[in-house]
């Protein structure tokens, strides 16, 4: 089991910016996060975005400004487990941590500091009734192994990059593919759009245009699902596999369920330290809420701080901590 | 000099209420919104990849283009329909004035 002073959800600007508040206080940080890598949205959703309103940084890409925190936080010498999500909270007697990942990884710790932005992405599901007790069974909300689905029939379902470069990718590979879309157009890149309109009418796939799937049926395995297209014909199509590809949305997940008090989906916080309801675990970044909060990575750098001032008492009992400026004691290596 | 126009929201139940929101402020509907304490996730913070922000518009005169991530996070919505906007990208201007909308259930 790892063992560390404070484990933090979330490998984020707030997250790794932590480390460095932490480090000051002379802490050792874990850092866990479900994505492969650090810097969280700023990483895997715009790295070439130029953020601007980071003090002292007239204009700054996403993506440098995670490698600058990186850089940062080196002096500390953070340890990390990525690609892994946070799945249980167990406190111990001693007031203590153990955080359990979905892969099994236990890290013991003192202080929690959740800040996991936007919460863990995750497939978007249709409104369709039973879909869920079909997953794993013929449903499946992403391709991992296009090699499961040779030879077999394939609904999938989207109108987006995914749902078009699959489309392409497993014709060659199922023995019937079928694209089920809403619309009429495609917005995704014009060259995969157009090659899926021409695999339709040679008749390699085939494509069902103003069409949603709106039942799936089986018995303990999925059969076939019924389209409607245009809102009045119901169509049925054999089928192994659904696929819908309708993008990833963001949910808090399993710390939904680790008794912290919520309100809309955001942790609730005392602005004093950002502590939560369960002594010993914070929630910083925008993963909180407090009246007046502000989504910004500026409040998110701050909340750190004072989490880490608060952390320290806890991590310290009885030890007094005075106030340094890095101006007058620069940085102590962990 | 301030101006403000009138927006409607359709809520889930069926509720209409009218909302006044200033157009000099830069303000989206979507922020419009939350400042009217409307239940409207927008988890994302209005950067268009979370669509819990979605809205049908019901009544409008003329609507500001979508940009492409806008655009592109519609078509990806399983229960989007011809009118769905992301509200988060509307930005309030004058032009949208009796503008009504209908929230869409959380994606």
């Amino acid at each position: 089991m790892l063992t560390t002073d404070i484990c933090i959800v979330g490998a984020g600007p707030v997250g790794l910016f932590a480390v460095f508040e932490a480090g000051l206080l002379k802490m050792r940080c874990h850092v866990i996060d479900a994505l492969p890598t650090v810097g969280g949205q700023l990483a895997e959703i715009y790295p070439k975005k130029p953020i601007y309103d980071i003090p002292g940084f007239p204009e700054v890409l996403a993506g440098d400004l995670v490698k600058n925190l990186e850089k940062q936080i080196e002096p500390f010498h953070p340890t990390f487990t990525l690609g892994e999500r946070v799945e249980h909270l167990h406190k111990q007697d001693d007031g203590s941590f153990i955080v359990e990942t979905s892969e099994g990884t236990k890290v013991a710790c003192k202080v929690v500091v959740i800040a996991g932005g936007l919460g863990s992405f995750e497939p978007r599901k249709p409104a369709i009734e039973q879909l869920e007790d079909f997953e794993g069974k013929g449903v499946a909300y992403m391709v991992k192994d296009p090699e499961k689905f040779r030879s077999k029939r394939v609904v999938l379902a989207g109108g987006g990059d995914s749902a078009l470069d699959w489309t392409i990718f497993l014709s060659g590979v199922a023995e019937e593919l079928t694209l089920v879309h809403r619309g009429t157009t495609f917005r995704g890149v014009p060259e995969s759009a157009e090659k899926v309109v021409s695999m339709a009418e040679e008749g390699h796939i085939k494509l069902l245009l103003k069409s949603n799937v709106t039942e799936v049926h089986g018995n303990g395995k999925l059969n076939a699902v019924t389209v409607l297209i245009d809102n009045e014909t119901e169509h049925t199509i054999e089928a192994d596999y659904f696929i819908p590809l309708f993008g990833l949305v963001p949910k808090l997940g399993p710390i939904e369920n680790w008794g912290l008090e919520l309100d809309k989906g955001a942790i609730k916080v005392d602005t004093f330290d950002y502590s939560t309801n369960i002594e010993g675990v914070y929630a910083i970044g925008d993963i909180n809420t407090y009246p007046g909060k502000l989504k910004l990575i500026l409040c998110g750098f701050h909340e750190a701080a004072l989490m880490a001032q608060s952390a320290y008492n806890i991590i310290n009992p009885g030890k007094k901590y005075v106030l340094k400026y890095t101006t007058v004691n620069g940085i102590q290596e962990l | 000099m301030e101006e403000a126009i009138k927006i409607i929201v359709e809520t889930q139940a069926g509720e209409r209420v009218e909302l006044e929101a200033p157009t000099d402020m830069g303000l989206s509907v979507m922020e419009v919104m939350k400042a009217n304490e409307l239940e409207v996730p927008a988890i994302c913070g209005g950067m268009a990849i979370c669509a819990t922000c979605h809205v049908e518009v019901l009544e409008s005169g003329d609507l500001p283009e979508m940009n492409d991530d806008e655009a592109y996070m519609l078509e990806t919505l399983p229960h989007a329909t011809g009118s769905s906007r992301l509200s988060c990208q509307l930005r309030v201007t004058p032009e949208l004035d009796g503008l009504v909308v209908r929230l869409m259930p959380e994606a």
